[in-house]
């Protein structure tokens, strides 16, 4: 029985691989196993490489290599005067992926479009809690659940969407990853099998490419999808390669096992650039390194000593070790390049001495801390663990012992979100839309506790600036209330800003129209490959 | 024979039951709840929480729970991986045949050239030559084969370029899965470049993996064959005069082949750990990576069925060997 | 070797101990094997002394320094420096009580409750025999390297549990070992004799029987010496050994594999430390063997 099923399997996977014999590939080295393929719950840049940018759509999107937010699935869209009511038109004939495990009967229509949110935001939806202990994160962190009052279906291919209050970046909030859109019918079709785990194992989109083949911590393979609504894609196999060690992403490009990869480690990205076959894009990263105190648990409550941990940091000495280069001191949690930058602010100083006479002024001696480390390479940090050994050395010379904590990638970011996670947790962001909500909002609003607020923070001053640089769409006026937020911020230190980072993209000479992305994404969508 | 091998399974018996236990001890024995350890501590309410305890049946007895865990074994039900969903059963059998084709390799490796430098040292005993092989296998036998691995990849992978980095094939071949083996599917598919690229991607990982088999089975032989040559039915062999080649190809080297066969049998257990280490530099995607990952994921309920498997497969080969041994050595029937 | 009359012991024991040296130093390798691993008890002893740094202060401004004879300007870093500025030389030093600690301990361990649940295996035989041979069985149905990473994802990574870890995993060895042995010594006649005497339980196992099966406990404690360092650094390489910054040897190389391409002596030192170190117990272990007790097998 088993062996029939598996030469079934086997002769439709030939049927399928049999017009690929001269087939353009593009293998590409990245960096983590995405935790599964629906970009709803998941948070990780490796998830949404793996599933968001390639298998599925949004109502809109980013362009390639920047921020301007483009018509994607909605073709038009209007505003109503009063901010609070949105009305999409959708592509009308935009077709969902056909596999082996799932044939569509109909095109998208308001269905998905609705569907996609409210599994998202209805706790009664059944798909909710379709895996086990399954979280929202981006839905609630972008505080979806208070700004939208409804969804509607005007008709097959009009949604209008209602808010509770304007919120300025909605638009750019509908381009990010969660807001992917699946497939209604593949849904109904899981639940009436009972399946639903499926919905995340084997994804149905209507993206440039469909889904073939993943083998766990190894190899993702997709195809193009010839019934592409944008029209079908230059290469035809798009593969991705899992490899976790960016020494060995390295080699792998270098020996041509790989056309392109992400995230070299910094010490070789002299080598890879002096290779005559590799090209090695660079861009500056929107994107922040931190170091996130959990100010709910003494003495990390206190702002002085969090203001003293940091002083006893030698931020300078560790971007030079750590990122070789390629990053910047960050003084503030956004990058300079982005609007609303506060440039008054007093970059963090060096102080040894200080730092001790102040942590004994807060009366904390024989301080011990855990200093959570990421296992995997960022864009915003390289290496965590390396940067764990130098805070632990810094901060070992002003009397605090810190142990050093790290779990596998998926495992670190759940159990770091967690409010009563003790100690100091490394983290950072890379920006999904280009607007400031998008760092502060997301990673420092009450309603984010638990969720991307690793350092369970909420301030009354801090929170009421962004909250009104939302609801507001004067740029003067918002701009205005983010210099605020990073005042306070500054004041308060609710997490400690280590670095922006210099972003490296090397890749074969032979890919052709590769775009870095401003906001740390990989998109195979618009690449060629040489013959 | 028949009673032997009876008698070597009825002693099996009680350790197969104590793996089961070991096995359905490891998630109970983990820190904390085993509920929170298996679905995360978050996200989970507390009706949740009531509902998977009595889902995986953590409110029965302990004594139930056994019963019910291998009334689940038997029926072919491993669990389902808390990572991938799938069951766990069905992510081993997909990346079992790429550890036994990796060990395959590595074993073949390791016999054909440790009994060669066996029987050359023996022969050439006390020379330069001897004490060189038998220095070099006692270095083989004390090596760390993680950095040995990293070694060879600097060397022959970075260096050199001759041989892949990791992996188990160019990624660019893609064809249907019909045993598990890259070298038997890429010829099924038709494609022998395939098949030279798998080759390829075999031989770092088989060097390393067959390092310490090899020190030991070139230790073994010789020592194996010094014994055999000093015995009287082989010097009687040279006193009459039989040509140096036939008094050691035939005489000597079958009866020496005989604890040396339980050498290799003995390897098998060893292999499975130095599986772990070689699949996760190599990322060859067997099940020794796979376990290491289960791990640091912490999907306990692939690392506990990953144990029991193992555990399982590495003394039925044991057994396995044991008869054969049986069978070679008709002597050790006898006790 | 005879120890069974006290007036012969003195001179008889003197005169084993020359016969074994005997044996012991014909064997070029052990001798050499022994010499190396004195010199690296004294280094572990007098680490602190002889380690031109403190393992754990990170030079900032040399960070990844080459060693001087392969290119570095430091001379003061004979060995070179680590991806946070840390002299390697001192760190495998210092990581030299690590290993031989873990040495020392792990085989201490597994030979106390070895040789024990052997002696009381063998001793008693019945139902204890069997019940203790089972539950070794089982422990030895399982590839030693993944049963002890089990046992470090229940204790929780770290050194102390790795140890503990490694110490079970060896132990059956020692317990199967001496059960033989206690096997083949109970009928003999001096322990029959002994027991006659009015020797007890406990007597008779500890003193009457056990240091007659030492020759071959002292060779596999040897052999688990080494492999016990082996095994943590494994351990310490996939990460659930010894945590950083401790310089342990194979956490020191889990943390350097991204350097393999850009600065190999990162790499290369820690391992080497543990080949040689490795190397020279095994050297040891088969002078041993071969001084102790010529019958034995290698393998």
């Amino acid at each position: 029985m088993n062996l029939m099923k598996t030469l079934l399997a086997a002769t439709a996977l030939a049927v399928v691989m049999s017009g690929s014999a001269y087939a353009k590939q593009l293998v590409y080295c990245s960096e983590a196993s995405p935790a599964h393929f629906d970009p709803g719950p998941t948070t990780g840049g490796n998830d949404f490489d793996a599933s968001s940018r390639t298998i599925y759509n949004r109502l809109v999107e980013f362009e390639h290599g920047g921020t301007a937010v483009m018509p994607a699935l909605a073709e038009s869209w209007e505003v109503s005067d009063d901010g609070l009511t949105y009305t999409f038109h959708l592509r009308a004939g935009v077709k969902f992926h056909t596999t082996p495990y799932f044939t569509p009967t109909r095109d998208l229509t308001a269905d998905d479009v609705i569907y996609s949110f409210e599994r998202q935001w209805k706790q009664d939806n059944p798909w909710y809690q379709y895996l086990e202990g399954l979280s929202w994160d981006y839905f609630q962190g972008m505080d979806m659940p208070k700004f939208l009052a409804s969804m509607e279906k005007v008709d097959d291919l009009t949604v209008k969407l209602t808010l509770t209050e304007p919120n300025a970046p909605m638009i750019a909030n509908l381009g990010m990853d969660f807001a992917s859109i699946v497939s209604k019918e593949y849904a109904d079709q899981l639940a009436a099998s009972g399946n639903l785990a499926d919905f995340a194992n084997k994804p149905i989109g209507t993206g440039p490419f469909v889904f073939v083949d993943y083998q766990t911590d190894a190899v993702i393979r997709y195809q193009a999808f010839a019934d592409y609504w944008a029209g079908k894609v230059a290469i035809d196999d798009l593969i991705f390669a899992i490899t976790t060690d960016p020494a060995v992403r390295g080699q792998k490009l270098k020996a041509g096992e790989c056309d392109i990869m992400s995230y070299p480690a910094p010490a070789d990205i002299a080598g890879l650039q002096a290779d005559s076959n590799l090209t090695v894009m660079e861009q500056e990263g929107l994107n922040i390194g931190y170091l996130a105190y959990n100010t709910t648990i003494a003495p990390m409550d206190n702002a002085s000593v969090r203001k003293a941990l940091t002083m006893a940091i030698n931020k300078d000495a560790i971007i030079d070790a750590v990122y070789q280069g390629a990053g910047q001191n960050a003084k503030n949690l956004i990058p300079p390049t982005m609007w609303s930058y506060n440039d008054a602010i007093p970059a963090d100083t060096y102080d040894p001495e200080a730092a001790r006479k102040m942590l004994a002024d807060a009366g904390v001696t024989n301080l011990t801390l855990d200093l959570w480390a990421m296992p995997v390479s960022r864009p915003y940090n390289p290496n965590a663990q390396r940067v764990a050994e130098l805070v632990q050395a810094d901060w070992a010379a002003v009397g605090v012992t810190a142990n050093i904590v790290t779990y596998e990638w998926t495992e670190y970011r759940q159990r770091g979100k967690a409010p009563d996670r003790p100690g100091a947790f490394q983290i950072g962001w890379t920006g999904d839309n280009g607007d400031p909500d998008n760092f502060f909002a997301t990673l420092f609003s009450c309603s984010a506790i638990g969720v991307s607020n690793y350092a369970s923070w909420c301030n009354k001053d801090f929170e009421d600036a962004i909250q009104a640089a939302k609801t507001t769409s004067d740029q003067a006026e918002r701009t205005a209330l983010y210099t605020k937020a990073q005042e306070v911020f500054k004041a308060e230190e609710p997490a400690m800003t280590l670095a922006h980072s210099k972003v490296f993209m090397p890749m074969s000479k032979k890919v052709i129209g590769y775009t870095m992305d401003p906001l740390g994404i990989h998109r195979f969508d618009n690449v060629d490959v040489a013959e | 024979m028949f009673r032997f091998i009876l008698h070597k399974l009825a002693l099996i018996v009680p350790t197969v039951f104590g793996i089961t236990i070991a096995a359905f001890a490891f998630i109970r024995l983990l820190p904390g709840d085993p509920i929170e350890a298996m679905v995360g501590q978050h996200g989970i309410t507390p009706e949740r929480y009531a509902i998977l305890k009595e889902q995986f049946g953590y409110n029965l007895p302990i004594w139930e729970q056994y019963f019910n865990y291998i009334a689940d074994l038997l029926r072919g039900d491993f669990g389902i991986s808390l990572a991938t969903k799938r069951p766990v059963i069905d992510e081993f059998l997909t990346l079992f045949p790429a550890t036994v084709e990796l060990s395959l390799f590595a074993m073949l490796l390791a016999v054909l050239l440790g009994i060669l430098a066996g029987i050359f040292s023996a022969i050439k005993r006390g020379s330069w030559i001897d004490q060189m092989t038998m220095g070099v296998a006692l270095a083989g036998y004390s090596m760390p084969i993680f950095w040995w691995g990293l070694l060879l990849i600097i060397f022959f992978s970075g260096y050199l370029g001759w041989t892949p980095v990791s992996g188990r094939i160019a990624l660019s071949f893609f064809f249907p899965r019909v045993t598990g083996f890259m070298l038997i599917d890429s010829l099924v598919a038709g494609k022998p470049d395939a098949f030279v690229s798998a080759i390829r991607h075999l031989i770092l990982p088989s060097v390393v993996l067959g390092t310490i088999p090899l020190a030991v089975i070139a230790r073994q032989t010789r020592s194996a064959m010094l014994e055999v040559l000093g015995e009287d039915y082989v010097r009687t062999a040279r006193a009459k005069g039989l040509e140096p080649r036939r008094v050691i190809g035939v005489h000597a080297f079958r009866n020496a082949l005989i604890p040396v066969v339980t050498t290799i049998g003995l390897q098998v257990g060893l292999l499975m750990a130095g599986a772990i280490l070689t699949e996760t530099i190599f990322s060859w995607p067997g099940i020794g990576k796979w376990m290491i990952d289960s791990i640091s994921k912490r999907d306990y309920v692939s690392v506990q069925s990953g144990l029991l498997l193992i555990a399982l497969i590495v003394m039925a080969v044991n057994l396995l060997v044991d008869i054969l041994y049986a069978v070679i050595n008709p002597r050790i029937r006898v006790q | 070797m005879s120890a069974d009359t006290p007036i012969a012991a003195p001179t008889g024991r003197f005169a084993a101990l020359r016969e074994f040296w005997y044996y012991f130093s014909v064997n070029r390798g052990a001798v050499l094997g022994l010499a190396v691993f004195v010199v690296l008890l004294l280094v572990a002893i007098f680490a602190p002394l002889l380690a031109p740094f403190p393992p754990e202060q990170q030079f900032r401004e040399f960070i990844r320094m080459a060693p001087p004879w392969a290119g570095g300007t430091q001379s003061q870093f004979l060995l070179g420096t680590d991806e946070v500025g840390r002299d390697i030389l001192s760190r495998l030093i210092h990581g030299a009580r690590f290993s031989l600690f873990i040495g020392f301990f792990v085989v201490t361990a597994a030979l106390f409750s070895g040789v024990t649940l052997g002696l009381v295996a063998g001793y008693f035989r019945g139902w204890v025999d069997a019940l203790i041979m089972r539950i070794m069985d089982i422990i030895l149905a399982f590839p030693s390297l993944l049963l002890a990473l089990v046992l470090v994802a229940i204790l929780g990574p770290g050194l102390f549990n790795a140890m503990l870890a490694i110490a079970l995993v060896l132990q059956p060895h020692f317990a199967r070992l001496t059960r033989a042995a206690v096997l083949s010594e109970k009928s003999r006649e001096y322990v029959v004799s002994a027991k006659v005497a009015g020797a007890g339980h406990l007597r008779l196992m500890f003193i009457t029987i056990l240091p007659n099966c030492l020759g071959p406990l002292i060779v596999q404690a040897t052999l688990s010496f080494s492999n016990a360092i082996l095994e943590a650094a494994a351990l310490g390489f996939l990460g659930m050994g010894a945590q950083p910054p401790t310089p342990e040897w194979g956490t020191m190389l889990a943390r350097a594999r991204e350097f393999i391409t850009s600065a190999w002596w990162i790499v290369t030192m820690p391992g080497l430390a543990i080949l040689i170190t490795v190397l020279a117990i095994n050297l040891v272990g088969d002078g041993l063997r071969d001084a102790l007790d010529p019958k034995l097998k290698r393998s």
